[in-house]
């Protein structure tokens, strides 16, 4: 198994190494000169000049390259061109505010979408299942922001329960930030649960029509017992890979929720620099973007073992 | 319970505390309720099953006595699995079943108990090996795991008593090594090695009664034997009764006593596997017969190589009234539109059920050939 998983991080090395390169490739692609559009069009040659040779952009494109990637090895990107801030103390805060809310609604998109869809499957043929079921159906067709939306015009403005927006970091006054944590993340959470509700159901539904959970009821397992101890386990193999790419489209949803609620996070970083021509800054935040997901999936393939035992020794 | 009188039992049966054993096998009660034979197992009667307006089993009735081993044969899609899901109460929704099915000790029928106390009964009064072992075993949970499971949900052992004992039992159906098989997952295991998993599953807690769903079908024939003989012989030492269902005559004829045949749903004859398989009566069991006679195509070289029942069985809920088999019978007659009663053969301790056809045509009557 710790074999498998060795393979599994050289694979994820590799394509890490590769997205890189890839990304740092399309930047260059880009049209216009990145000193001259960051400093204007009718900037000075001089100062234009002077701008490309501070930042190193005179060099040739590999040593460009090895530095930003040495860069993002040692946290060190240096500053941005116009601003002269430090890039890698934001991206971190940045990229902290946006894992806060990702994860978070992931999490609560878990609790929600589990128990609910086994219940869906289990009660498939009765009244309480259809309805749950259609109710999903419609979650599934909310966009996150229109439901940002709904939930600031109740929750925020109406009740005024919660504020409509800002951000607070945990360690400065936790209750704050859980209350600015809540909406988004429940807007974020609302789709994410209704589509991870509708792949439970057909897990659960695949699984109980399986022989082995026939065998546990012969055992004098009742049928939820029969279901949770045997059934679960299985079911979570599809799942996973679902959780996989939900986290995928939840940090790009977050880009759009950050919006709505005006977080800081990494999605209204990448924004404003695209807007103010940060062409580093731009460029890492899309390679923390491109390496979030290729690790999503290294730890959903190492999920795959955890659970899967027919996969760690490589039969069948 | 030795105060007790036969009318005080009788009442007093069905509202035993279920988690005690009601009649352990030691103390069969002598005076058992319904004045039925002590040493009867399992009471099947009038037994129907249907989805929706369909019915697919109608009025099937036998029992087995303790220690006896009954064959349940018939085509495909004639009922047998579904006899035997009915007994265990493991009807897939949407299937309701009518009748009575009696297990010994337990006055009240199983059909209609609630499904906590039928989890009571199941795995360990009665116990089912079915016939896929590739598909019947939790995939993510180890061997040893799933045997010790069965004992620690019926209070039969604590975790680590039911592992040891786990392992013992893996022994006891002939695996070797069973410690290193009890650490491993099912698809570790070979399809027969994994069968006798099942059937060390099936026989942990000494079940009164032994469920067999074809499970040799899908073995290789070289195993086959070797866990045929395995579960007979974990029956007999527990003096077990067994329903065992099989299409292969062969199989009935080495493992068991006494043969149920059944075709459309409805059993058409019954008795010991020598009357039954040696001389039979109803034309559908003859022609299951000749279908499997070997001896006689090796040995008359101008027949074709076996005998077939012309046409095929017809699916669920469309076959015939009155006799299930009349259109595929090259004897029925007009008579056969009637439901053919049925007749008993020679006298069987069991009863009337356990010996006998339903044919208005038996094999031997005047219309034979």
């Amino acid at each position: 198994m710790l074999l498998r998983l060795a393979q599994r991080f050289l694979v994820l090395l590799a394509s890490l190494l590769a997205a890189s390169a890839l990304v740092f490739a399309f930047m260059q692609v880009l049209p216009g000169d990145p000193a001259r559009v960051a400093l204007g069009m009718n900037s000075s040659e001089e100062s234009v000049d002077q701008l490309r040779e501070q930042f190193g952009l005179d060099r040739s494109l590999i040593v460009q390259y090895a530095d930003w990637l040495r860069g993002m090895v040692t946290l060190d990107l240096g500053v941005e061109w116009v601003s002269k801030a430090e890039i890698a103390p934001q991206l971190i805060d940045r990229l902290a505010v946006t894992g806060w809310l990702v994860i978070t609604a992931m999490a609560l998109a878990l609790v929600v979408a589990v128990p609910v869809g086994t219940w869906m499957a289990v009660r498939h043929r009765h009244l309480d299942g259809v309805v749950l079921s259609a109710i999903s159906q419609i979650g599934v067709a909310v966009p996150a922001f229109l439901a940002g939306i709904i939930l600031i015009t109740y929750f925020a403005k109406r009740w005024q329960w919660f504020p409509s927006g800002g951000w607070v970091p945990p360690a400065e006054d936790p209750l704050g930030f859980l209350s600015r944590l809540a909406l988004p993340a429940v807007a974020l959470a609302l789709v994410q649960a209704s589509i991870l509700a509708r792949y439970v159901r057909s897990a659960v539904l695949e699984v109980l029509r399986e022989d082995y959970l026939r065998t546990a009821r012969a055992k004098g397992l009742r049928p939820m017992q029969a279901l949770t101890r045997h059934g679960l386990r299985n079911a979570a193999i599809p799942i996973v890979t679902v959780l996989g790419l939900q986290l995928a489209t939840l940090l790009i949803g977050a880009v759009v929720v950050e919006r709505v609620f005006v977080i800081p996070g990494l999605g209204s970083f990448l924004l404003d620099s695209v807007a103010s021509r940060e062409l580093i800054t731009v460029q890492t935040i899309v390679m923390v973007l491109v390496a979030a997901v290729l690790i999503i999936n290294f730890l959903v393939d190492a999920l795959y073992l955890a659970i899967d035992p027919r996969l760690r020794t490589g039969g069948r | 319970m030795t105060t007790t009188t036969p009318s005080d039992r009788a009442r007093g049966q069905a509202g035993n505390n279920p988690t005690e054993r009601a009649g352990s096998r030691e103390s069969a009660p002598p005076d058992a309720p319904r004045g039925e034979d002590p040493e009867t197992v399992l009471t099947v009667e009038g037994l129907d099953v249907g989805a929706g307006t369909t019915q697919l089993l109608h009025d099937v009735t036998f029992s087995i006595q303790r220690g006896e081993r009954v064959g349940l044969i018939g085509e495909s899609g004639s009922g047998k699995s579904l006899t035997a899901l009915a007994v265990m109460g493991l009807l897939t929704e949407g299937l309701a079943a009518h009748g009575e099915v009696r297990l010994a000790g337990r006055d009240a029928s199983l059909l209609g108990a609630s499904e906590s106390r039928m989890s009571r009964i199941r795995g360990r009064d009665m116990a089912m090996i079915f016939q896929e072992p590739m598909t019947a075993l939790n995939p993510t949970m180890k061997v040893g795991r799933q045997v010790a499971e069965v004992m620690t949900q019926h209070s039969q052992a604590d975790r680590r008593s039911a592992q040891r004992k786990a392992v013992q039992l893996l022994d006891r159906v002939g695996l070797p090594d069973p410690a290193a098989v009890a650490r491993s997952y099912p698809h570790q295991l070979s399809g027969g090695q994994r069968q006798r998993v099942v059937a060390a599953i099936a026989l942990a807690n000494d079940p009164l009664l032994l469920v067999c769903d074809e499970p040799t079908t899908a073995l290789d024939v070289t195993v086959q034997a070797l866990v045929l003989d395995l579960i007979v012989s974990g029956v007999q030492e527990r003096d077990a009764a067994m329903l065992f269902i099989t299409h292969d005559l062969a199989v009935v004829a080495t493992v068991c006593e006494r043969v149920l045949v059944m075709y459309g749903g409805r059993i058409v004859e019954a008795g010991p596997v020598a009357d039954v398989l040696g001389n039979p009566q109803h034309r559908y069991t003859q022609g299951l017969v000749a279908a499997s006679d070997l001896e006689r195509s090796r040995t008359d070289p101008g027949r074709s190589p076996l005998d077939t029942i012309p046409g095929n069985v017809p699916p669920a809920g469309k076959f015939p009234d009155g006799c299930v088999f009349r259109n595929r019978c090259a004897f029925a007659t007009k008579a056969c539109e009637q439901l053919p009663p049925w007749t008993p053969r020679g006298e069987h301790p069991a009863g009337e059920h356990a010996s006998g056809y339903a044919c208005f045509h038996p094999v031997g009557s005047d219309r034979d050939e």
